[in-house]
């Protein structure tokens, strides 16, 4: 039985007087019990068909023709269409959070931070099944210990911004299931959390709804995700269905161009050395072979390095002071011992969950935090410089060496201003050549990262996200840099452009011998990018080594959860969900004890394990047994 | 947690207090001559043979032979046993000239936050619930309205009216025969009758200010994703308002109490003439006009201190309302 049927369904907006077709007779189903995913990229109308089935469209909106047939497992002879139902009136509203859950992408803006998750939960359970107070509070902390929480009873009056990431989704998915919902919607519910806290969060979802029977419809952008939740694939593009199955038929034999161009252009572990992951468009006509000029790739301990950072340390003092000064403050070790090298035209991958500490350190190298203790020092080719002792005109000179791109390539480019005076302004702070000379240098810059030259009178709101993302890369290069710090470059990316953005980075590098320190949660992405990665887990580096013998000799228990819980796109490789620590990979207290402090003994070290191979263990412990 | 936060705030109101007393001093002192200065001079200039010999004994008498710091530190020291010092003009302790008038000022000012809020908020949530409508445009185009409008005209055009209609005695606070006399239930009522004109003129251009940030904030908070899954869980579309973006939209209003409480105390001088109300607002533009120092120093003294309550009022009111500042407390460096 099909707990939902769309057929033939057409969802226009309107803005600015102008009607516009964003859904064009999509049709789907989602059997009960099973797992439906609708896969495409922003912009495609997935989240449009969600938001259409909770009746939840924007005012702008509105369903246009074709249906959407509820049929609720409790009264299956009659089915409701959701479609022909009014927005706001009493049915649709006791379908909404009673027959029908919904979790979103962002826990943290998700849930209210003035309400408690009880109070938010209980909510939902009294508007649609009145229940007296004591059997509810029993009924929701119920709730709360199956999806997870250890103390339900405390869990009850916590605020969501008490919560991590994952313990927030977990209570999104206890606000959505106390009902008992027949169909649960997902729109990218693990999208905004780390690795192995997503393999958890599916673990749960998967788990909860082999024990209440529901089905959902998970919309994601992440083919991996799919390939190790879905029984049925719809893939949507543009508005339109392009192709959909049984996931077996999906990725075992794709016919459509666009899911085959998908999957070509994600990045995964089995990539060859050299192998070009296939753009669906390119940024720019490929350079004619471009020679990577021999002297950048030096084997290591021959030059001097460009950058070699030693012993960074910074802290975080958080918590409430009292006036007095003392009180219940806690000192977060941000930054701990952190050393590490960089090669000129070198990538050096920094790996890590969310507060580990990595997008610290590429402050303190940009010289925008002040570390507690440590050194830097940068080859500018004539002398070494004390990067951490520069002051006024010095630090002045050298920050043009050190660039950055951004993750979120909204927020990092001014909405007032065009895209030239943004390509420019970094010229005109450092006094590079006349005007006309600057007007020249920004037009080359376009050039080099395929921009159309005649975009340069537009604000940053007519691009798309991987344009802007483009733009902030001729931004970066505007200065001829050494050294570019990429954080979080293709997080806020789809797959397509991804590959886009990656390839152009990578072309850059070759032809202008370019040093990157690529910061990223997504091992994938590394793997592409890097020579050489360095794994971070709670202000340390756990792991470094090249490239190919981190992915396959992993040593660190924690690069090795970090590994196992990458979903593949790949149905033969289905993720082991049972293998991820409760309380996250980084969580110590499940490493195996060489590589835990040992309270009494010395500290931790980076054991060499050869070929530029170091894993953070006690000293004198015998890393080669535990492999 | 919540004691300690409210011991805290009201410990670090000592200091500010402290740094506005100085500041308050030095500003009162920087024009040329004083009080004694300004009347000698007037008086010979009205052809009056100064009384040289009484001017020297006042100056005496008040410590202004002594340095100023010392002066300070009486005035301070006089301040906190709650003498706010004499004043030279009307000849009588500050606190008689401005008790009467506070009373007064504190009703006009209360009621008129109250009447600001009652008529903002249902206006600014309608617009903000349809925006782009006509009744959005309708109520927006009013309040622009009273936004530009002087207020001493809309003083004079309310003060026309309401004697021409009902009969209002011009201008003041409550009715001639009743001024100086104890309060009774008819002075009362006559205060109640007269309230609403200087209520409407002062409210008019805060309440429009007001819809506006209304709409603005609970704009933004509609858009915010907690709502749309508070609408996802099934509730009505008025309930879900209420609850969460309106109450997020609160937190705006809430830290603005600490500016309300004196501007509209202070802001609303030149209608405070125009319908010559006795309220503190003209007391204070003669006081500074006439170098009548301890009667304008103490007096801004008091506003200050009304604005340092107001941020105290608003600090305890958001940590309740918001368990984000009450459990984060204090500020991550």
């Amino acid at each position: 039985m099909d707990i939902l049927r769309i057929s033939d369904l057409h969802l226009g907006f309107t803005i600015h007087g102008l009607a516009r077709d964003v859904v064009k007779g999509v049709s789907l189903r989602v059997p009960a019990g099973k797992t439906v995913a609708l896969v495409g990229e922003s912009g495609s109308g997935k989240s449009v068909i969600s938001q259409a089935i909770m009746g939840l469209l924007p005012r702008a909106g509105a369903i246009t023709g074709g249906e959407i047939l509820f049929r609720d497992p409790l009264a299956p002879e009659n089915p409701i269409d959701i479609a022909s139902l009014p927005a706001e009136g009493k049915e649709i509203r006791s379908l909404r959070g009673g027959r029908i859950g919904m979790i979103f992408q962002e826990p943290m803006s998700s849930l209210s931070p003035v309400h408690t998750i009880g109070n938010q939960i209980e909510e939902a359970l009294q508007l649609h099944r009145p229940t007296p107070k004591p059997e509810a509070r029993a009924l929701i902390e119920a709730m709360l210990k199956r999806v997870g929480f250890k103390d339900p009873a405390r869990a009850f009056g916590l605020y969501s911004f008490e919560l991590s990431g994952g313990l927030r989704q977990r209570a999104m998915l206890a606000m959505a299931l106390i009902c008992q919902p027949a169909l649960l919607i997902a729109d990218e519910p693990t999208t905004a959390l780390d690795v192995t806290i997503q393999a958890q969060v599916l673990d749960l979802m998967r788990d909860l709804q082999a024990e209440m029977g529901m089905a959902i419809l998970l919309i994601t952008h992440d083919l991996g995700v799919v390939a190790n939740m879905a029984d049925e694939v719809v893939v949507i593009y543009h508005g339109e269905i392009m192709e959909s199955g049984p996931v077996e038929d999906i990725f075992r034999r794709p016919r459509h161009p666009y899911l085959k161009a998908l999957l070509k252009a994600s990045p995964h572990f089995d990539m060859e050395e050299g192998e070009r992951l296939v753009a669906l468009r390119e940024a720019r006509p490929r350079p004619p072979a471009a020679p990577r000029p021999a002297e950048t790739v030096k084997p290591s301990g021959e030059a001097a390095p460009l950058l070699s950072v030693h012993g960074l340390r910074k802290a975080y003092t958080t918590g409430s002071r009292s006036f007095f000064g003392k009180g219940t403050q806690h000192t977060v070790l941000a930054v701990d011992d952190v050393s590490f090298d960089i090669q000129r035209g070198e990538c050096l991958g920094l790996v890590g969950e969310s507060g580990c500490g990595k997008t610290t350190v590429s402050k303190i190298v940009m010289r925008a935090v002040t570390p507690d203790a440590g050194t830097i020092s940068f080859d500018d080719g004539r002398a070494q410089i004390d990067v951490l002792g520069l002051e006024g005109e010095d630090l002045r000179a050298f920050r043009p060496r050190v660039q950055m791109i951004f993750q979120d390539p909204v927020s990092s480019l001014s909405p007032r201003m065009t895209v030239m005076n943004i390509l420019r302004e970094p010229l005109a702070i450092h006094d590079k050549g006349s005007g006309g000379e600057q007007t020249a240098r920004v037009k080359a810059l376009m050039e080099d990262v395929g921009l159309d030259v005649r975009f340069l009178n537009r604000y940053p709101h007519s691009f798309s996200g991987g344009q802007r993302q483009r733009i902030g890369i001729a931004r970066a290069l505007a200065l001829d840099p050494d050294l570019i710090i990429c954080d979080e470059p293709v997080s806020a990316l789809d797959v397509s452009v991804q590959a886009q953005i990656l390839n152009l980075l990578k072309d850059l590098q070759a032809e202008r011998g370019l040093t990157f320190l690529f910061i990223s949660h997504n091992l994938a992405v590394v793997n592409y990018m890097a020579d050489r990665i360095a794994v971070m887990a709670n202000g340390r580096i756990v792991e470094i080594a090249p490239r190919h013998a981190l992915f396959s000799r992993p040593m660190h228990p924690y690069t090795r959860a970090l590994l196992k819980s990458v979903p593949f796109a790949d149905l033969d490789r289905k993720l082991d969900f049972k293998l991820a620590a409760p309380g996250g990979a980084s969580d110590a207290s499940h490493w195996a004890p060489a590589f835990r402090r040992d309270p009494e003994g010395e500290a931790l070290t980076h054991l060499a394990l050869g070929e530029g191979h170091f894993v953070l263990a006690r000293p004198g412990a015998d890393i080669r047994e535990m492999a | 947690m919540l004691l300690k936060y409210i011991l805290k705030r009201i410990l670090v109101m000592i200091p500010t207090l402290l740094i506005t007393s100085a500041l308050i001093f030095t500003v009162i002192n920087l024009p040329e001559g004083d009080y004694f200065e300004t009347l000698s001079a007037e008086m010979q200039a009205q052809g009056e043979k100064a009384d040289l010999s009484r001017i020297e004994f006042l100056k005496k008498e008040y410590g202004f032979d002594r340095p100023v710091t010392e002066r300070y530190f009486w005035w301070v020291a006089g301040l906190l046993q709650g003498d706010m010092g004499y004043s030279f003009e009307y000849q009588r302790p500050v606190r008689e000239i401005v008790g009467d008038r506070l009373m007064l000022t504190m009703i006009v000012s209360f009621v008129t936050i109250i009447f600001t809020w009652i008529v903002a908020f249902p206006i600014g949530i309608y617009s903000a619930t349809h925006q782009y409508s006509w009744g959005d445009y309708g109520l927006t185009f009013i309040g622009l309205i009273g936004l530009a409008v002087p207020h001493f005209l809309l003083a004079l055009v309310f003060m026309y009216a309401a004697n021409v209609w009902f009969g209002t005695s011009i201008g003041g606070l409550v009715d001639p025969q009743y001024l100086n006399q104890p309060m009774s239930w008819a002075k009362a009522a006559s205060v109640l009758e007269h309230l609403w004109i200087p209520v409407i003129i002062i409210g008019a251009g805060g309440t429009a200010g007001m819809i506006r940030s209304v709409r603005a904030n609970l704009l933004d908070e509609l858009q915010k994703q907690y709502y749309v899954t508070a609408r996802a869980k099934g509730l009505p579309p008025g309930k879900a308002l209420r609850k969460y973006p309106l109450r997020m939209s609160l937190n705006f209003f809430v830290s603005d109490i600490g500016d309300i409480l004196p501007s509209i105390v202070s802001g609303a001088e030149i209608v405070a003439i125009v319908l010559s109300l006795q309220t503190t607002g003209p007391l204070l533009i003669r006081a500074l006009q006439s170098q009548d120092m301890y009667l304008a120093g103490s007096f801004l003294m008091f506003l200050s201190f009304l604005t340092v309550i107001g941020v105290l009022i608003s600090d305890i009111a958001l940590a309740i309302l918001d368990p984000r500042i009450r459990l984060q407390g204090a500020a991550t460096k």
